[in-house]
């Protein structure tokens, strides 16, 4: 077998071939799959579906606590869960340039194996195409995923049932990928422990729901942080949002890179965190339940939504000021001094 | 986390927020000088714990807002060069030129690098010997001294390819430029950064001369609030002088050996600031000595005639006259992602400051 992706490897030939036999069928092996169809045949018995797609280029493709192929799954099957649904199928294409390294191509397709696995999703298709050097930068996937959602579960996602006094809880500390990103990059040349958080959440979820919580909305906090998730729905439904900065859990280690390089938690990347709004009166038990979970240990009520300054989100800060929390613009860049 | 958390006890912000109050009993105005302080007053929400009375007025402390747009303009055509790699603080890539910026040129392929330290861009320099490396020097005396380091370092390692555009300035000019101009303020929260390096002389002539209080501020909420505490003592009972609040930082001497580096490299020169016109002796150009690492002087470039924006009102809210809301462009033509005026661009700035945490 060859050590490199060569253009001959997408070439839809005899390289093409074994290469989709020798990794891609033999991880990601499901009666589907081998069934090798042009399209994948879905025996799907509900009239609610959701469909999502996303396209993952992070830099780089491993990195503390996974790698593209991870968070290529993670993300898909954290994008139908907190729509409510159960996630159940994804396709993935992978992009991959001229010269990458078929072993480390094999880490990351092993790995999205076990994240599916762990997930209890089946990768039932998907698409192979290599580019010349240099035009594309190691190796880009774009996965999709559809998940069957239950009739009573469709608003979650369109947040349409928030109201004032219901209560927002996170599932653990935030800013964990994107700093952990920051550092493998080198960026500010320090050494750190810091994991990315990057994990499929659905069983997190299903617990939440199966325990017939009334969830009024339900996000993944990805790029822009969880303060970019707030303000989207602060500025789309109208609502106020009061979130008290001592609740947010925030890595200690996290904290201090943050203070350093200038950065603020609140708008740093997470893969593994979403926000969970409920009524004021199921927020304690819902909380529980997600503390059971190894992947809520950590949740907690970070703030509420109120009655009045509505569109916008005012943060209390740790020595009791208040203050607005608005969206990012552009990148954060770090501070001069 | 140790050292940190101490200067944002709630408790201790309680206790202060009481002594301001208790000796507080005029309107007052005092204004911050340093990017970093607009910058925690407004993230850690200060003035919605003040009296009503104590009124906090942002002035030209942000590196990035007092730089000239002719300065972008120069490093956008520096940019240009196919043989350049432009390497700058972030603050600085979205800061509009007349018609470009360092984001923009970067998106067209320049090669521009966000750096933390001027050490990086010698890296770069060492590690690309076939192209000409800038760095754009901007700052106050807080980064000066490291950009002088950083020229003193490209003489040891004999470097050929590393050149430093400067902007620096030094700040005592400009607050003496602000009240000579007539803005009225009643003391200011002087900048610690700049202080560590420079100590507290180079204040000595405000209280005299100018009659208003001048004390040194670390940048936690509590040493704000202390500050802010210390400046309504001076002002209630009309005795003003430079204190050093932050002393854990700051010395009276300041820093001897940064300031002889910074005093060998550069040299003073008549400069520009935005919003407040040319101040005699208040900018850093490199001495002559070091000419062969002098952006300006080894490398000749055409530079597009400098355009002003109109009805941007950076310059009184620099001078702390108005405040951000009180410009017609303000949060509509000039927003964080679409700015205007530097105030706009950088994190330190006050209009930016503004715009995220008081709109």
């Amino acid at each position: 077998m060859d050590t490199h992706i060569l253009l001959g490897h997408g070439s839809g030939g005899r390289s093409s071939h074994n290469l989709i036999n020798d990794l891609f069928i033999k991880y990601f092996n499901n009666p589907v799959l081998m069934q090798q169809t042009d399209s994948a045949l879905l025996n799907i018995s509900s009239s609610n579906i959701a469909f999502t797609t996303d396209s993952y280029v992070v830099d780089p493709i491993i990195f503390p606590g996974g790698n593209i192929g991870k968070l290529a799954v993670a993300g898909t099957v954290n994008d139908l869960a907190v729509s409510g649904a159960i996630p159940r199928y994804l396709s993935a294409s992978f992009i991959i340039e001229e010269g990458f390294s078929i072993k480390e191509l094999e880490t990351i397709v092993s790995s999205m194996a076990e994240e599916a696995k762990t997930a209890g999703i089946l990768i039932v298709t998907g698409d192979t195409k290599v580019v010349n050097k240099g035009k594309c930068d190691k190796l880009f996937i774009n996965t999709s995923g559809i998940g069957i959602l239950d009739e009573k579960h469709k608003s979650i996602s369109t947040g349409d049932n928030i109201k004032p006094g219901d209560k927002i809880i996170v599932n653990g500390t935030i800013a964990d990928h994107g700093m952990a990103i920051m550092a493998a990059r080198n960026f500010g040349n320090f050494k750190t422990e810091i994991k990315s958080d990057c994990t499929c959440l659905n069983h997190l979820i299903k617990e939440i729901l199966d325990a017939n919580s009334s969830v009024s909305f339900m996000r993944d906090a990805t790029r822009g942080g969880i303060a970019t998730v707030l303000c989207e729905i602060a500025e789309n439904k109208g609502l106020g949002i009061e979130i008290d900065e001592s609740k947010v859990p925030v890595n200690e280690n996290v904290r201090g890179i943050c203070e350093l390089l200038g950065f603020d938690p609140f708008y740093v990347a997470n893969e593994g965190k979403i926000l969970v709004i409920v009524p004021d009166e199921d927020a304690d038990r819902v909380v529980s339940i997600m503390q059971q979970n190894v992947f809520g240990k950590h949740s907690a009520v970070i703030g509420e939504v109120v009655n009045n300054h509505h569109g916008k989100i005012v943060l209390k800060t740790l020595i009791g000021g208040k203050r607005i929390m608005d969206m990012l613009a552009g990148e954060q860049l770090p501070r001069i001094c | 986390m140790k050292y940190i958390d101490e200067y944002r006890d709630k408790e201790l912000v309680k206790q202060l927020i009481g002594k301001i109050s208790s000796v507080t009993t005029k309107e007052i105005a005092l204004m911050e000088v340093c990017g970093g302080h607009t910058w925690a007053i407004q993230k850690f929400g200060i003035p919605s714990l003040l009296p009503k009375n104590i009124r906090l007025l942002s002035g030209p402390g942000c590196p990035v807002c007092v730089t000239s747009k002719k300065f972008i303009d120069q490093a956008v055509a520096y940019s240009r060069l196919h043989d350049v790699i432009i390497t700058t603080y972030g603050d600085l890539i979205r800061v509009p030129g007349s018609t470009s910026s360092l984001n923009v040129e970067k998106s067209r392929g320049s090669d521009i690098r966000i750096v933390y330290s001027i050490l990086d861009a010698l890296q770069i320099a060492r590690e690309n010997q076939s192209k000409k490396i800038i760095f754009l020097g901007i700052g106050f005396e807080t980064t000066a001294p490291g950009c002088a380091a950083g020229i003193l370092n490209a003489v040891k390692d004999n470097l050929t390819n590393f050149f430093v555009y400067s902007s620096h300035k030094i700040m005592p000019p400009a607050m003496s430029a602000l009240i000579d101009e007539g803005v009225k303020i009643n003391g200011y929260i002087a900048p610690g950064h700049v202080s560590v390096i420079t100590g507290s002389s180079i204040y000595t002539g405000i209280p005299e001369k100018y009659g208003i209080g001048c004390v040194i501020s670390g940048f936690e909420p509590t040493d704000i609030l202390q500050s802010i505490y210390m400046l309504v003592k001076q002002f209630e009972s009309n005795n003003y002088c430079v204190e050093i609040q932050y002393k854990r930082a700051v010395k009276p001497e300041g820093n001897i050996k940064a300031k002889e580096i910074m005093n060998q490299v550069f040299t003073l020169r008549d400069d520009w600031w935005r919003g407040l016109g040319t101040l005699k002796n208040s900018g850093l150009g490199v001495h002559e000595k070091y000419c062969a690492f002098d952006a300006e002087k080894m490398m000749q470039v055409d530079v597009e005639e400098t355009k002003e924006e109109k009805g941007c009102i950076c310059g009184e809210i620099l001078k702390g006259i108005k405040t951000p809301n009180q410009c017609k462009l303000f949060a509509k033509a000039c927003t964080t992602d679409d700015p205007i005026g530097a105030c706009m661009v950088s994190h330190e700035g006050a209009c930016n400051a503004y715009f995220r945490f008081s709109k």
